[in-house]
């Protein structure tokens, strides 16, 4: 699990891209202990893309990459919407699924790295919009959940579908008014972190992406439950500022408003009994980690 | 099965058949093809050698099977694809400009790609119009990959293709290459060198 499996041809080096190369030589694959730290200091795995100014999307998508534990031995699925603009950027693998099918792309996935690696650890995340979540792929999503497939799915909540233009989806807060929604929502958003926990979710939390070291926090959890235990949800909300008709600059205080305890992105966590005890396992092996890396650097001064 | 059909410089349309649809096949081994018609590797390596000699903008680019250290053979090949470069390099005229440039993404890049300095096989012709590359092999590229980039070039530009294939080759290629292995790119430039000086330069426009 390392950048030995990631050389570029000595006589091909001077000739890459500069991308590739900071790849390979800036980027954390193999550090263990990676996270969003490590942004603005080594070669993220995301850096160029085509989201909007602004858009908190792209800052959940630097967290996230730089939050995964083994990037190297992870592949992400994605779905049709904002995301699939911004796959062909990372450095890491990925498949992009028909429209809602990405839940079963990844059980189908999920099984055959086991077989085809046995003994190595390998991750699968899936990253879908909330109309590929739970509209149109709302049926693979919980199917997958109830067969207890051993990966995660993050849900990118902007609360529509934001990259045609503004349409109503299950997600959106009762009585908004979208573009190509003119009506207004007439019924209750889908309570989908509930039902992920119904529907035998080992670790699902549900909040926004306005602190990375939150982000980090539940993106480590639901990827080690995820391999150990079953499958883990996280909705997190990315507020697309065009639709919602704010400036570039207002995501993150979108985002800050949204996440006060009355709000509906209020930081809300499940976990399983399972769950617990393997993040406290987890958590006290860090700490360990940290005592003994402390004891070590006052031993050096 | 006989055929009229050939697979020459384009441009030859927005959307070309396949070649392999107009009954082109694909060489056996120790065979290579000139425009689609099978024939002895050595002959397909002169051609191959004069082109490049011949071209105002010879270009090569190796794909992601060449360009990443995946293990020896890999390495070796892309050994052998710079020296490849340099030879041609060496043997052309000071108005003609060797490339190399690499294809080291097959997945579209939003908003551009960088032209000068890549190519991505959903849209070759960019870099190929860019540079004016009149000449250019495809080498370490997936088949798949390759097959729709060559396609995409004979149907919009006037390049003249060469796929260096390790599989069977490709029926869209000008010329094309079975098994290459690390010596038979070697071959090639020895041809090159061989050749060097007794073909005659592009004339300026």
């Amino acid at each position: 699990m390392s950048k030995e499996r990631i050389k570029i041809a000595p006589e091909m080096f001077d000739i890459m891209p500069e991308e590739y190369q900071d790849l390979v030589e800036r980027a954390t694959y193999g550090n263990e202990h990676r996270g969003w730290k490590d942004i603005g200091t080594s070669k993220e795995l995301i850096e160029e893309h085509s989201l909007c100014a602004g858009c908190p999307e792209s800052m959940a998508f630097r967290y996230i990459l730089a939050s995964l534990p083994a990037p190297e031995d992870t592949v992400m699925v994605g779905s049709t919407g904002c995301t699939s603009l911004v796959f062909p950027h990372v450095g890491v693998h990925n498949i992009h699924s028909l429209f809602g099918n990405q839940n079963a792309i990844a059980s189908g996935l999920k099984r055959a790295l086991s077989v085809r690696f046995p003994g190595r650890v390998k991750d699968v995340v899936v990253l879908a919009g909330d109309g590929a979540t739970v509209d149109i792929g709302l049926d693979m999503t919980l199917q997958a959940w109830f067969r207890q497939e051993k990966f995660t799915t993050i849900c990118f909540d902007n609360e529509l579908y934001a990259n045609t233009g503004g349409q109503e989806s299950g997600l959106m807060q009762k009585g908004f008014v979208a573009k190509m929604a003119p009506v207004g929502k007439t019924f209750e958003k889908v309570k989908l972190p509930e039902i992920a926990r119904e529907s035998g979710c080992h670790y699902v939390v549900n909040c926004t992406v306005s602190k990375p070291n939150l982000v980090e926090k539940v993106i480590k959890n639901a990827i080690h439950v995820a391999r150990e235990i079953g499958p883990t949800y996280l909705q997190l909300y990315t507020p697309c500022i065009l639709e919602i008709g704010k400036n570039s600059m207002e995501g993150l205080q979108e985002m800050r408003d949204s996440e006060k305890p009355t709000e509906r992105f209020a930081y809300k966590e499940y976990v399983s009994d399972q769950a617990k005890e393997l993040l406290t396992e987890l958590a006290a092996k860090e700490k360990e980690r940290k005592a003994a890396l402390k004891k070590q650097l006052a031993g050096q001064a | 099965m006989s055929t009229m059909y050939q697979v020459l410089r384009g441009p030859e349309h927005f959307l070309p058949p396949a070649a392999a649809s107009m009954g082109i096949r694909l060489p056996d081994p120790g065979q290579a093809h000139i425009h689609g018609k099978i024939v002895n590797e050595d002959e397909a390596m002169e051609v191959a050698a004069r082109q490049f000699l011949s071209a105002k903008v010879p270009t090569i680019f190796p794909g992601p099977l060449v360009l990443w250290a995946w293990n020896e053979k890999a390495a070796g090949k892309a050994t052998a694809i710079r020296h490849l470069y340099e030879t041609i390099k060496e043997c052309v005229t000071p108005s003609q400009q060797a490339m190399l440039i690499p294809m080291p993404d097959y997945r579209p890049k939003y908003p551009k790609i960088n032209p000068e300095i890549e190519i991505n096989p959903n849209h070759p012709n960019l870099t190929i119009w860019h540079n004016k590359i009149d000449t250019c092999m495809f080498v370490g590229v997936h088949c798949h990959q390759a097959n729709l980039s060559l396609k995409i070039i004979r149907g919009g530009t006037y390049c003249y293709t060469i796929a260096m294939c390790a599989q069977a080759g490709h029926e869209d290629a000008m010329v094309s290459f079975r098994d290459a292995t690390a010596d038979k790119i070697r071959k090639l430039a020895d041809w090159v060198k061989k050749l060097k000086g007794s073909v005659e330069p592009p004339k300026d426009d």
